[in-house]
């Protein structure tokens, strides 16, 4: 079967991000960018599912910019077979995502699409849920555990309170926690074979999909910083500071 | 302007973030109706009805719905949903998973986990693991909101007498179904809702050592968390994570042992009132957001801050 993997690139986990003193966003020049460290992990179960049997081909997708074209490469590098870039210079929110990738998967067919379940710019948790609405297919959200059996999928997901198993038919959407699996690095001769696989790129005009957006962004802030705190040299002082001072105990 | 509820249960218990959200609800300010979506949730939908500033509490009590699977009770939320200016949830695992289904079948963009109200269409939300808080307007005729329950402070449970109503509405997908979950079993109170929260991270070196930081904890009453790299490890479980990927908490004392405080961790308590720090490494970036820093080998400081309640 096929199966359909969502990246997304954004600024590397390990930047911290300033923000710019006109409040319009987060400064991004010059920072380093990766791939979502959740799409990765949805990149990597694609490939275990592909080297156990389970799919024949793995097609990986990025809405964004002209350089996510590097996070696409580093998917093919790692097992993707080929790339689709639906190019886009604004921002998109994950509804216009979501409505995108549905475009995407209405030309594809595949029978699993594997998303993140978050990027770590936005935060928003909300494009797999969003796809499986508009595509009318079940939802594993927030996976550790993917099995595929037949025409339908066990998918074992982190909840709250301890871990759930639901059931679902395929076509079906998968997205991925931080327990999945560990991603596995690109070897340099497949990063020197992934130039070689095909990208195909795209545009929201060319799928026919509006990107238009309900929601403005108004402004954007640092948050408020603590005040500095102080160093205690005991185990009594800070507890002295504990009832005395902070009085939380 | 009349705001709809997704009540949070387990189908017998009514979880505390329900309150936070409802706070936000009155924030945002109008009619609050709370929906009950499960099966046999009579007591859940009774507590409900009880919460202060509730007006109306809409039951739909079906199997479909008994483990709120996505594909069954979001086409009821999207149905109930139509007469409503807003809809909110909990950010918790539901209603993230239940929420954004909502909001794609409404064709309207979500806000999730918003931590302020500025008015009825404006609000914030923090963004890159907290890194920076956004300030976001919708124009949405139906406002899809999940709210991050830290950011309220939650409302009465007693004191409310709305009426209870039933939905008739059953919708069953049939393209999704539950097979069986396994659930953390703590007698200590639940993470996100604790006064006093007591964390380790990777420098407990194993998950035996979590015995110093579970007898600290019975102690003081705290519920006990830990950082990814602590579960990373497989000395806990990992419900018991606190961070951006995790569990977000606010009590009153956060106490962190033996966690160096990498943003991902930090975006998930640093809104603590009282954060503790006890580490060794006197250089460790907790310490920089910490109100009380001990640099000590936390397997002496631990047993004696113990000794010393």
């Amino acid at each position: 079967m096929k199966v359909l993997v969502a990246v997304k690139r954004v600024v590397d986990y390990n930047v911290k991000v300033r923000v710019k003193a006109d409040n319009s966003g987060v400064d991004l020049a010059n920072v380093k960018m990766s791939m979502n460290p959740f799409c990765e992990i949805a990149v990597e179960e694609a490939v275990r599912l592909k080297e156990k049997g389970v799919v024949t081909e793995i097609v990986v997708v990025s809405i964004g910019p002209t350089t996510a074209q590097e996070q696409l490469r580093t998917a093919l590098a790692l097992g993707a077979d080929r790339a689709v870039l639906v190019e886009s210079a604004e921002e998109l929110t994950s509804l216009a995502v979501a409505k995108l990738l549905k475009a995407v998967v209405d030309k594809e067919q595949p029978q699993l699409v594997i998303l993140g379940k978050q990027a770590i710019d936005s935060d928003n948790n909300q494009t797999g849920q969003m796809l499986a609405a508009l595509t009318g297919y079940g939802q594993g959200t927030f996976a550790s555990k993917v099995e595929v059996s037949g025409d339908s999928v066990a998918v074992t997901r982190e909840i709250d309170g301890g871990a759930q198993t639901v059931s679902l038919k395929l076509p079906a959407i998968v997205t991925t926690d931080l327990r999945l699996n560990e991603p596995r690095y690109a070897s340099l001769p497949n990063i020197m074979k992934a130039k070689k696989k095909p990208l195909e790129v795209l545009t929201p005009d060319a799928l026919g999909v509006s990107t238009a957006s309900t929601n403005k962004t108004v402004k954007v802030e640092a948050p408020a910083a603590r005040s500095a705190g102080i160093k205690v040299k005991s185990v009594a002082e800070l507890v002295e500071k504990l009832k005395n001072e902070a009085k939380v105990l | 302007m009349t705001i709809l509820v997704l009540a949070e249960h387990d189908n017998k218990v009514l979880a505390p973030a329900t309150l936070n959200t409802v706070a936000a609800a009155a924030k945002i300010g109008g009619d609050i109706h709370v929906l009950v979506a499960g099966q046999n949730v009579g007591a859940v939908a009774e507590a409900v009805a009880k919460i202060a500033g509730v007006s109306k509490v809409l039951v739909a009590d079906n199997a479909a719905y008994a483990h709120q699977l996505p594909e069954n009770v979001a086409p009821l939320i999207t149905e109930l949903g139509a007469g409503y200016s807003h809809i909110l949830a909990a950010a918790t695992s539901n209603g993230k998973n239940i929420l954004p289904r909502v909001a794609a079948q409404l064709d309207v963009d979500q806000i999730s986990e918003i931590i302020s109200v500025e008015s009825a269409d404006t609000f914030k939300r923090p963004i890159y693991a907290g890194n920076a808080i956004a300030t976001v307007q919708s124009t949405a005729a139906i406002k899809v909101i999940t709210v991050r329950a830290t950011g309220f402070d939650p409302v009465a449970a007693e004191g409310g007498s709305a009426a209870v109503e039933a939905v008739a509405a059953a919708h069953d997908a049939g393209i999704s179904s539950f097979v069986g979950e396994e659930l953390a079993k703590s007698d200590r109170p639940e993470l996100t809702a604790a006064k006093i929260v007591v964390s380790g991270g990777r420098g407990m070196q194993n998950g035996d050592n979590f015995k110093h930081l579970y007898a600290l904890a019975d102690k003081l009453g705290a519920a006990v968390g830990a950082s990814r790299a602590a579960v990373d490890a497989g000395f806990v479980p990992n419900d018991m994570q606190v961070g951006q990927t995790g569990k977000i908490v606010a009590p009153q004392l956060y106490i962190a042992v033996g966690i160096s405080g990498a943003i991902q961790h930090l975006a998930g308590m640093k809104d603590s009132k009282v954060i503790v720090a006890i580490n060794k490494d006197e250089e460790a970036p907790i310490f920089q957001v910490a109100d009380y820093g001990l640099v000590a080998d936390l397997f002496e400081a631990v047993p004696a801050l113990q000794q010393a309640l």
